[in-house]
């Protein structure tokens, strides 16, 4: 399973793992918008601890999800990112849109 | 100036196998001794081209991806990954950061990152007949003995 949902009114966390691409994005954001439009959460928190890989994919993942967030109100936050992971997030500035925490760093 | 190792390998254009496609080329150029950083770049580099192949050239139907590696004698990996699919009728504009001919969930920014995580990238292409992305990186970290 590339990704687990854990989730109540204030705070959604996504547990994705393994390699995020075009190939594995569709089914993670498919089951992350159904838990968000049911429960329409205060936060959603994409935990990347376990990815080993991402590309531009991902990028349009997160910033999709962050639109949501924004349109029902809430707030997205991003942690576990591993330096590579980094890297294609800061090329699409997503460190300016939402909080990011990168693997190692106190929570 | 020749090759001193290549490959060849080609693929239906399966989102499955956008991750085969990049782990077997990272298994190849893993024998230059590349940091964890430059394998990262090259693994990632190659999946933008090669989703690009399956979401625009083929846009979900089926056809090849050629992908050729080869590895020279001052340690420059290049990797060519050609398509039969659509082409690209405007480049620059494809190439430019945040254009995307399908907004619903693409960033825009495969060949951002693809120029930015390589030395070097040329994409030749003609409308009807596909596409050609040339890639080249320097792996820096092991000197040949």
């Amino acid at each position: 399973m590339p990704v687990r949902i854990e989730a109540d009114k204030n705070l959604t966390t996504a547990y994705l793992s393994g390699e995020i691409d075009h190939h594995s994005c569709v089914f993670i954001r498919d089951e992350i918008d159904a838990t968000i439009n049911r429960l329409a959460p205060l936060e959603l928190c994409l935990d990347f601890m376990h990815v080993s890989f991402m590309d531009s994919s991902g990028i349009g993942l997160v910033m999709g999800r962050y639109k949501l967030m924004h349109s029902l109100g809430g707030r997205l936050r991003v942690r576990g990112v591993s330096p590579s992971t980094m890297k294609v997030m800061k090329l699409a500035g997503l460190d300016l849109l939402a909080k990011i925490d990168c693997k190692g760093e106190k929570r | 100036m020749k090759a001193v190792n290549e490959m060849k390998l080609t693929i239906e254009s399966r989102s499955v196998n956008e991750s085969f496609a990049r782990v077997a080329v990272s298994a190849f150029v893993a024998g230059l001794d590349p940091t964890v950083e430059e394998l990262s770049d090259i693994k990632t580099a190659v999946s933008e081209a090669v989703t690009n192949c399956i979401v625009h050239a083929y846009q979900n139907t089926m056809g090849r991806i050629y992908i050729w590696v080869g590895i020279f004698e001052d340690s420059t990996v290049k990797i060519r990954i050609r398509d039969r699919g659509c082409g690209i009728a405007n480049i620059e504009q494809a190439m430019t950061p945040l254009f995307t001919s399908q907004p619903q969930e693409r960033a825009g920014l495969g060949f951002a990152v693809m120029q930015s995580f390589c030395d070097k990238i040329s994409v030749r292409s003609t409308a009807g007949k596909g596409t050609t992305v040339t890639l080249m990186k320097k792996i820096e970290s092991r000197q040949r003995c």
